[in-house]
């Protein structure tokens, strides 16, 4: 891959995001992987960097995939589309909290598509549905296909978030919905840097297990 | 909650992500593991009055160099199946070729000797303290291997729970050969082989209740 000249521009985006790295594919397919995957990267890697503009648009990106994916693996059973939401959002925060999982040397597409599969298969169980064939192999799947028909998922994030232990929430309302950087709520909640960044990362995880456990029951 | 809602959450102030962690939990997780193993033997036996001397010395290095071997391929594919989607098949087939040679070295050291003395050779000096302490011994490097990859991602929590089992094993049957004059080959394929399989086993049945995500 480190051969493709995925070289970084200053604003962190990749290089080649606009360019057909295929030269064998004449016209491209709508949504083909191929050439998805070296825009998305070229995001992930930014957003590893730390460029939050570059990491909410992978995000979008993803979410518009990932809802495709789930809702064409959820139909033929009981669920609607507020259960595949759900799990697109499950997913989005997996991805979030896990990203230094992601090898910068490797694809990112089968690493999404095991983490979205990861998903879903704990998904089924934990509703106890018949278990449904998801297939191991089927990287190309989650970019198969975009959806941006996001309807609202039942969870409330207020009532989640009340849910967290009151310097947990106060770490995630200041940093990641007030917006305020992470010196100024250290000195406005009176709490080290280092601890609001710990905070923020294990509220984010205990959300997605808050996640997990409403949209189950 | 709409998904937009949520990706503006996490989309604000981003934090880079340093490269490299999970190489270094996985690292720092087996140096507590060995160290806990240590700290076990020596609770259970006191330091060993002798180190590497007898008879059965040949035997020991084997038992040693094979669970050093299983540790390094283990972590090898440990490294790899601790993010989403990684596994790797390159370990796993050094893990069966290091039982697979062991199990060969074990049937020529037998066929070697006179039938009389197979049932010595197997049963060897103390078995029993084999089957016993290599899963006890164990205990503590399995806790820290499961730390360190409750870090990570793995998707294939059956085959990384056997896997991190099987490194923990064979961290307490390296700490144990160090101890133990191991007796003879056949003696280190039934009494280090097996409790090694033991841990993957056990690993095995842990791993989807311990790593799960």
């Amino acid at each position: 891959m480190t051969g493709c000249g995925y070289a970084m521009l200053p604003g962190g985006h990749c290089a080649i995001a606009g360019a057909q790295p295929y030269p064998r594919a004449q016209a491209p397919r709508r949504m083909d992987i191929r050439t998805d995957e070296p825009q998305l990267r070229g995001l992930m890697l930014a957003g590893l960097d730390g460029d939050a503009a570059a990491h909410t648009e992978l995000l979008t990106k993803l979410g518009a995939h990932l809802r495709a994916y789930f809702k064409k693996r959820l139909a033929g059973t009981a669920r609607g589309p507020a259960d595949a939401e759900d799990l697109v959002q499950e997913t989005l925060i997996a991805i979030h909290t896990r990203r230094h999982t992601y090898d910068p040397t490797q694809l990112l597409t089968p690493w999404v598509y095991a983490i979205a599969r990861y998903r879903l298969v704990d998904y089924l169980r934990r509703t106890k549905t018949a278990e449904m064939d998801v297939p191991i192999e089927g990287a190309a799947e989650v970019l198969a296909a975009e959806d941006t028909s996001a309807v609202e998922s039942g969870l409330d994030l207020a009532g989640l978030m009340a849910e967290l232990s009151p310097k947990t929430r106060q770490a995630i309302q200041s940093v990641k919905l007030d917006g305020l950087s992470v010196n100024e709520a250290a000195s406005k909640l009176g709490m080290s840097p280092s601890a609001i960044k710990v905070s923020v990362h294990r509220g984010l995880r205990a959300l997605s297990l808050l996640v997990r456990r409403r949209s189950s029951s | 909650m709409k998904t937009e809602e949520l990706i503006r959450m996490l989309g604000t102030n981003v934090e880079p992500v340093k490269g490299g962690q999970l190489r270094i939990a996985l690292m720092v997780a087996l140096a507590v593991g060995v160290v806990a193993a240590i700290c076990v033997m020596l609770a259970v036996f006191g330091v060993p009055s002798r180190f590497f001397v007898g008879e059965d010395l040949g035997a020991q290095l084997v038992a040693l160099a094979f669970a050093v071997g299983l540790i390094g391929a283990g972590g090898a594919f440990l490294l790899k199946a601790a993010r989403p989607g990684g596994s790797g098949q390159r370990p796993l087939k050094i893990i069966g070729l290091l039982f697979a040679v062991l199990v060969a070295a074990g049937f020529l050291a037998l066929v070697f000797a006179h039938p009389a003395a197979w049932i010595g050779m197997a049963f060897g000096p103390q078995w029993a303290a084999c089957l016993v302490c290599i899963p006890l011994f164990a205990v503590g490097p399995f806790a820290s291997l499961i730390w360190a990859l409750r870090r990570g991602a793995p998707t294939n929590l059956t085959r990384v729970g056997a896997v991190a089992g099987l490194v923990a094993g064979a961290v307490g049957a390296a700490v144990l050969a160090i101890h133990y004059p191991g007796g003879s080959i056949p003696f280190v394929v039934l009494w280090f082989g097996g409790p090694i399989l033991l841990c993957a086993v056990a690993g095995a049945v842990l791993g989807p209740r311990l790593l799960r995500w």
